[in-house]
């Protein structure tokens, strides 16, 4: 059995603690891999000041919840972690963590790569950019929907 | 009754978050919701005919306009999703 952390949090997260929980007491799992996303300074040819994070409070956590047991039926998981941030984030600030343990490394690098692709096209965020000019909602990238088919 | 909700986009669009309203007709679908709120006066009916519209029935996603909707259930739009 997987065990599966999802949170949805306004707060920072600690990346050292978050590993460190997919760690302890687990010698079955000789691999981690964890990905981390953070906001970037530019986008579409602006500076972005800041990045705010809108969701739906509720149905974020279940579907998180639901991509994440996905994984665990395609690939054999040890442990799974699934953090959002939503909110106003500053540049360089962490959004999203997924970490995933497992026997060898196949497994976690595809799970992690299968989580954060569907977690793109169909976990119920929204973000909106401040750049120098304007604020305005980031438009859904036709490539993020291609690669969640491929899986 | 149903509860409507709007999000990111979509709710500033039509400056409303949520929405409390009668089904539209008995046995209603999706489409028939959408049809009956298109029709409002606005910013509506750009909204609603949106190809690219999506739309949760009880917190789960629902791409199929035909699907059924019936008294309590919730029913959020939103535009396409971009997180992580």
């Amino acid at each position: 059995m997987s065990i599966i952390q999802v949170s949805v949090q306004q707060a920072d997260f600690d990346y050292a603690l978050e590993v460190e929980k997919l760690e302890a007491d687990n010698n079955n799992d000789g691999a981690l891999v964890t990905f981390v996303g953070r906001v970037r300074n530019r986008n579409d040819g602006e500076n972005i000041r800041q990045l705010t994070l809108e969701h739906y409070p509720g149905m974020t956590e279940k579907s998180l919840q639901a991509i994440a047991e996905q994984a665990c039926e395609r690939w054999q998981l040890g442990r799974v972690s699934v953090i959002h941030r939503y909110g106003c984030l500053n540049v360089g600030e962490k959004i999203v963590f997924v970490g995933v343990t497992s026997a060898h490394r196949q497994d976690a690098y595809h799970a992690n790569e299968f989580i954060m692709d569907y977690l793109k096209v169909k976990a119920p965020f929204w973000k909106k950019e401040t750049t120098e000019q304007h604020e305005r909602w980031v438009e859904a990238k036709g490539s993020d929907q291609i690669k969640a088919t491929t899986w | 009754m149903i509860n409507i909700l709007f999000f990111a986009a979509v709710r500033e669009t039509l400056n409303c978050s949520q929405l409390a309203l009668e089904l539209p007709k008995d046995n209603a679908t999706l489409a028939d919701l959408k049809r009956s709120l298109a029709s409002r006066q606005g910013k509506w009916q750009q909204v609603f005919t949106d190809k690219l519209l999506m739309c949760a029935v009880n917190e789960v996603m629902v791409s199929d306009d035909n699907t059924p909707i019936k008294t309590g259930d919730t029913i959020a739009f939103f535009p396409p999703v971009t997180g992580g």
